[in-house]
């Protein structure tokens, strides 16, 4: 019964997909958008990373999504891996050179993040990838102490206020300018730090909220019961 | 050159990517993932993607090896030593 109900569903995409390809034509409609977006952008948005004029400027709206599927899987962890016992055992700490690794590391990758978050409009980065670095700063520190504890309600609270200040942005330029996510307060000059608007606010939101998200993750799967061997 | 390089960085995601599969410890397979991913993250510098190799070098090679390693502890497969000597969970 469910071998079928399977081959149904695998027979069903086969045939919708088959549907697409005979229909459209192998790279047809052309996409013209991204020389559109190329010459149009830096006198537009103002900042000197495309890529990040791109994901937040004129595809605010899909980051929002990817926000709100990492949010999902965030909870659907949550949930599923639930409370640990309190009289669990823990991990024994890491001993010492794992200890001392993790304090010499953890301010250079803190600031790493933050540089990378700061200018992701200028160059490659940005928030999902410095949220990265901060969340790794975090989690190498609790790898090292396995006792030490990492504030859930902190996290939950930081993680909370970005994603809200992310939207509330977006209604700020839906009121301002017409546009939802549209980047307000002016290009400025290209290359400088308090460049491109508010691209580096709504880096600064998605940053601070994936580095929340992703810390609570990996700490709460860390904060596991220790295997009785 | 470019090319030669990436020809050497396919082969060697091809080799890890087929570890991952044959390879009988579960730590090390978790390795041979961040080991496929640190491949793609070359390819994309070598693609003039910088963005995208961050996020991959941070997702793929370094978060995910890291999930899947937690994991394995989690279900208790965490060994190093295959031996049946003894079982060092670190």
């Amino acid at each position: 019964m469910r071998n079928l109900a399977s081959l149904l569903f695998a027979g069903g995409l086969a045939f919708l997909l088959l549907t697409l390809l005979s229909q459209l034509a192998f790279g047809t409609p052309p996409m013209r958008v991204g020389s559109e977006i190329l010459a149009v952008a830096p006198g537009e948005v103002g900042a000197a990373n495309l890529v990040t004029a791109i994901l937040l400027g004129y595809r605010g709206f899909d980051t929002l999504g990817e926000l709100a599927i990492l949010f999902a899987a965030a909870t659907a962890a949550g949930v599923v891996l639930g409370r640990r016992r309190d009289d669990a055992r823990r991990d024994p700490p890491g001993g010492e050179v794992l200890r001392t690794g993790a304090d010499l590391l953890f301010p250079l990758l803190v600031v790493v993040g933050f540089y990378v978050i700061a200018h992701g409009h200028l160059t490659p980065g940005g928030g999902f990838q410095g949220g990265v670095i901060l969340a790794a700063a975090f989690f190498v520190a609790l790898l090292a102490q396995p006792a030490r504890h990492l504030s859930h309600g902190l996290i939950l609270w930081i993680e909370g206020l970005a994603g809200a200040a992310f939207i509330l942005i977006g209604i700020w330029a839906l009121v301002a300018s017409g546009d939802f996510l549209a980047p307000l307060l002016g290009p400025g000059r290209m290359g400088e730090l308090l460049s491109a608007g508010t691209l580096p606010l709504l880096s600064l939101a998605i940053g601070l909220k994936v580095g929340a998200e992703l810390a609570g993750i990996m700490a709460h799967i860390a904060d596991a019961e220790a295997p009785d061997t | 050159m470019t090319t030669w390089v990436a020809l050497v960085v396919v082969v060697l995601m091809l080799a890890s990517a087929l570890a991952v599969l044959l390879l009988r410890s579960f730590v090390a397979a978790v390795a041979a993932t961040a080991v496929v991913g640190l491949g793609l993250t070359v390819l994309f510098v070598l693609m003039r993607a910088p963005d995208v190799a961050m996020t991959e070098a941070a997702v793929g090679a370094g978060l995910s090896g890291v999930i899947l390693a937690l994991a394995l502890r989690r279900l208790g497969l965490w060994r190093i030593e295959d031996n049946g000597r003894g079982d060092g969970d670190a």
